[in-house]
């Protein structure tokens, strides 16, 4: 009692700042918002606090890279949690930054939709950092709750709210197979800690195959829906297309990103001596996601549900990494995550700056962008260049790198479909390019602007891409030092 | 050349890219600007290009001017040189660089006629002009395949939005085969990577590696099928007289003429070079190819009546000899290939060139519809003349010295294929000769009337175009000189 205590008292607290910094801005922007009119302040000051908190929270842990701590092995913070909590922190500045013109126009309840997105960038960094199984599970609670209202939020929109509830009811679901997976992984492992479960595994757990195996399907069940890999996916489309587009944006960024940092943390650790049992789940689940979510985005006339089914596709790729862990598989992971994050954050902020003017989703909507605002057409251009994978965007490099490491680890067959996979998708992002640059535009030809938080967001972003695509050697390296510790 | 000249190299490929982030900082309505930069900047090209080709030392080494910059290294997958911007050129690459420098040059002047968004379609050009130049001149693997994919990336908007006829169905055809042919390599790279195993993509490494012959004969056929879809390899062609056809005027001059050769090259570079047991084993496949795509080609030509798929399928016939040249495995046939593979892209890119000026004003290229053009428009046909007679092989003309060779080649490997070869050769002239009696001679077709000369520009860049034909014709020592070396430094199993 006492030495818990004295360690209590030893751990570095000042670790923890960038979350309570962020949990304290959340509360700062629900009380700004529940006493605004008290207070006579402008709407204009919830996003401008949100980033201001994310900034200041995004700086301090930018002080702790290369510092490490683990809290009694609840947590840890090290340069993999680090790495994640820029990029969530940097995800959660663009989502806002791009979005403010939006949410003041079609969000109901403001206050709730900043605090939600700070709040959820805690739980999805959390996830990066637990190191036992119920800290990991009450971390992707939090994500996901906060995730299931925000989805709500969106005002006069009755598939919003359809989302949400379709989303919590098979986010519950998930939920269960996940915690009921997670108590046989405790059987069999005799602890809730990574490190203990690792060890227990590592020793070949006797007698435990037949649970082992079950929990193992349960839990890769449970988080293949988070990360909507198929045969789970079946929520995304709907959950994409009824919530608020900056809520889509996050969803498909943040929430899946943690997902596959939860992937990287458990594989990599304490399951990793179990590989020969859950390798072959993982295969089977990359191969359909690529293939399905590929194939049905062929046909989608929404730009939501077409992003719905093609980040499906998109998980697939990033689990062949998980399939083949390695240091080197996970060092690629990381690489390609950062690199998707910009590219897709890119892509929705854009998309999201165009829903603004036209206030459409269909496809048919982006007609004539190219006269109309031809900057804008240039960076979805780009982005979904990236996202198919063409060069000088980060999308090659990353996916290159990503592909090299999956067919080191001798899945060569697998890499090759993904690749086959990849051109696939070419053609449907082809299809939105060609809406903006061979059709006339349908309604007002006359050109207009974004504002400039919109010229902002977009232009970082599109920077971004380039210099990952053509100088990846900073992010590789920093992806590097984070896939380190797992192993 | 020394290493100083390896910045040289990178020009070739910075230039495009430079001049094509200047063009985005120019506002469209300036069209005059538009205009000097790029003629400034194709004049750039042709000359670097001309100086790589002449300051490359035949006694030399293999390489030269090579230059590497780390890029990327100790991290990850990559171990020392990981990733490195290596650029140095052979005899075979500076006689590459050399015909993009020549094609681009007049590409440029011609599209200056574009009213429509002028500047945007230089952009993606000279984006395209770069990823040909790169994948020349890099020795890095992961650069490599970088730039070859840049070079296709801006395809599909420059057919769909400034072609002609079926641009979008061309467009889309021509961009997908094209990238799902580089699934093909995509894959041959990550294994060659795996079978090296020091972490790098330094190519120096890979053509000193010596693969296991096994392992070179699964996956010589992935290079030679994925490259060889880009070089309108019979049966992967199919995108080709389409995607020509649909092309603007200078995307098929560069197309055709250039990128193509760019498939070639990657069978050369990645599959002979690192493979060259793998090549040797698969040769014979690649002469029935070869063969089989130049009588097809040939046959098909015969049967089109629009000028641009006459020449799309001459394209593809064109192209087998060269890969029938590489399938002989002899220095001779082999340097006929690579002699084919520059005599063909100046060539085909003086006919897209003609044919765009002419149809920019008929907006007809039927060869039916087209009659007496030869009274109405004399310095254009000429022009035309000289570049059907080079195609044909006419001794003093390029096309001569490059089916020469070839046919010695293949008549040395195999006399029967050498014989059908020729009679391809024989039905070239049949479609040519028939196509210049339809649309140059007879009557004057009245709807012709109107039709004037074509413009200075365009008389420019023929000249240019029809210089380099006669001088490879007339003096191909140059040209011979820098290819043949190279091919006995770099591939093992050749024979004279």
């Amino acid at each position: 009692m006492n030495d818990a205590f004295g360690n209590a008292l030893s751990f570095r607290y000042e670790l923890l700042l960038p979350e309570i910094i962020l949990a304290i801005t959340a509360a700062l922007v629900i009380g700004a918002d529940a006493f605004r009119s008290e207070l006579r302040l402008g709407r204009r000051i919830l996003p401008w606090l949100s980033v201001l908190g994310l900034l200041v929270a995004g700086g301090v842990s930018l002080l702790w890279i290369d510092e490490s701590s683990d809290f009694q092995l609840l947590l840890t913070i090290d340069n993999f949690t680090t790495f994640f909590r820029v990029l969530f922190i940097a995800t959660a500045v663009f989502v806002i930054l791009g979005s403010h013109e939006y949410v003041e126009k079609h969000i109901g309840h403001i206050g709730e939709f900043y605090a939600l997105i700070l709040l959820s960038t805690v739980g999805a960094i959390y996830m990066a950092a637990a190191r036992e199984l119920l800290t990991a599970y009450v971390s992707i609670e939090i994500l996901s709750f906060s995730l299931y209202v925000a989805v709500s939020l969106a005002r006069n929109d009755r598939r919003s709210g359809e989302a949400a509830l379709k989303y919590a009811l098979l986010g519950g679901v998930a939920s269960a197979m996940l915690l009921y997976g997670l108590s046989l992984l405790y059987g069999v492992g005799g602890s809730t800690q990574y490190a203990e479960i690792g060890a227990a595994l590592a020793g070949g757990a006797p007698g435990m195959t037949l649970p082992l195996l079950l929990g193992l399907a349960l839990i890769i069940a449970g988080l293949g829906f988070k990360a909507s890999a198929v045969p789970f996916h079946m929520y995304t489309p709907d959950v994409y297309e009824g919530a608020p587009l900056p809520i889509t944006a996050y969803i498909a960024a943040t929430s899946k990103a943690a997902v596959l940092a939860l992937f990287l943390r458990w594989f990599s650790g304490p399951l990793l001596p179990a590989i020969d049992d859950w390798q072959w789940m993982i295969v089977g689940l990359s191969l359909a996601s690529m293939a399905l979510g590929n194939l049905i985005a062929l046909q989608q006339h929404n730009i939501k549900r077409l992003l719905a089914y093609s980040s499906i596709g998109q998980v697939g790729f990033m689990l062949m990494a998980i399939a083949t862990i390695s240091e080197v598989s996970a060092s690629a992971l990381l690489l390609h995550i950062g690199g998707y994050l910009i590219t897709n954050l890119a892509v929705f902020t854009a998309v999201i700056a165009l829903y603004n003017r036209t206030g459409t989703e269909e496809i048919s909507g982006f007609r004539g962008l190219a006269q109309t605002n031809p900057y804008l057409a240039l960076v979805i251009t780009a982005g979904l260049f990236s996202l198919a994978g063409m060069p000088m965007l980060a999308g090659f490099l990353t996916k290159f790198i990503l592909f090299q490491s999956a067919s080191q680890g001798g899945y060569l067959w697998l890499v090759t479909f993904a690749v086959m996979m990849s051109v696939l998708s070419l053609y449907y992002y082809l299809k939105v390019i060609r809406e903006m640059y061979l059709h006339q535009p349908d309604g007002d030809p006359s050109r207009w602007r974004l504002t400039p938080t919109g010229y902002l967001a977009t232009g970082v972003l599109s920077l971004g891409m380039v210099v990952v695509g053509v100088y990846a050697a900073p992010l590789y390296t920093m992806a590097d030092r984070a896939s380190r510790v797992l192993f | 050349m020394t290493e100083s000249d390896g910045y040289i190299l990178l020009a070739l490929f910075l230039v495009p890219l430079g001049t094509g982030v200047l063009l985005m900082l120019t506002p469209s309505r300036e069209r005059a600007a538009v205009i000097g930069i790029t003629g400034l900047s194709s004049l750039a090209m042709f000359v670097l290009s001309v100086y790589v080709f002449a300051k490359y030392s035949f006694t030399g080494a293999q390489f030269q001017g090579v230059l590497a910059i780390t890029w990327m290294e100790n991290v990850g997958l990559l171990s020392e040189k990981g990733m490195q911007l290596k650029v140095g050129v052979d005899g075979i690459a500076a006689v590459m660089v050399l015909l993009t420098g020549i094609v681009i040059m007049p590409g440029t002047w011609v599209s200056w006629k574009i009213q429509d968004r002028m500047k945007d379609f230089f952009i993606l050009l000279y984006v395209l002009v770069a990823g040909v130049y790169g994948t020349f001149v890099m020795l890095d693997l992961l650069f490599w395949f970088f730039f070859y994919e840049l070079a296709l990336l801006p395809m599909y908007l420059l057919i769909a939005v400034w072609g002609s006829t079926r641009k979008e169905y061309g467009a889309m055809k021509l961009m997908m085969m094209l990238i799902a042919g580089s699934v093909l390599i995509f894959t041959a790279l990550f294994a060659m990577f795996n079978e090296l195993g020091t972490g790098s993509f330094d190519m120096t490494q890979y053509f000193a590696a010596h693969f296991d012959p096994t392992f070179q004969k699964i996956f010589f056929p992935f290079i030679a099928i994925g490259c060889g879809t880009l070089g309108g390899m019979f049966p992967f062609h199919g995108w080709s007289p389409d995607g020509h056809a649909a092309a603007p005027t200078a995307v098929s001059m560069l197309h055709a003429g250039v990128l193509m050769k760019l498939g070639a090259f990657g069978i050369i570079r990645l599959g002979f070079q690192m493979m060259p047991e793998g090549g040797a084993f698969w040769a014979p496949a690649l002469i029935v190819v070869g063969i089989t795509a130049a009588l097809y080609g040939a046959v098909s030509a015969l049967r089109q009546t629009d000028l641009k798929l006459m020449t799309g399928f001459s394209s593809v016939s064109h192209m087998g000899y060269v890969f029938l040249g590489l399938g002989t495995l002899n220095v001779i046939g082999w340097n006929g290939a690579i002699l084919q593979m520059f005599a063909h892209g100046i060539m085909t890119a003086l006919f897209f060139l003609l044919i765009g000026g002419m149809y920019d004003q008929s907006h007809d290229r039927e060869i039916p519809n087209l009659s007496g053009l030869a009274r109405q428009m004399p310095i254009w046909s000429i022009f035309f003349v000289i570049a059907g007679l080079a195609s044909l092989g006419l001794p003093g003309m390029s096309g001569f010295v490059a089916e020469l060779h070839i046919f010695i080649g293949a008549f040395r490997a195999y006399p029967i294929i050498g014989g059908l070869a020729v009679l391809t050769a024989a039905i070239t002239a049949t479609y040519l000769l028939r196509m210049f009696a339809a649309a140059f001679f007879g009557p004057l077709n009245p709807r012709w009337s109107g039709l004037k000369e074509i413009t200075w520009t365009e008389r420019a860049g023929a000249a240019v175009l029809v210089g380099a034909i006669l001088l490879l014709g007339l003096w191909p020592s140059p040209w011979v000189d820098r290819i043949a070396p190279t091919i006995i430094q770099s591939i093992p199993g050749v024979t004279l």
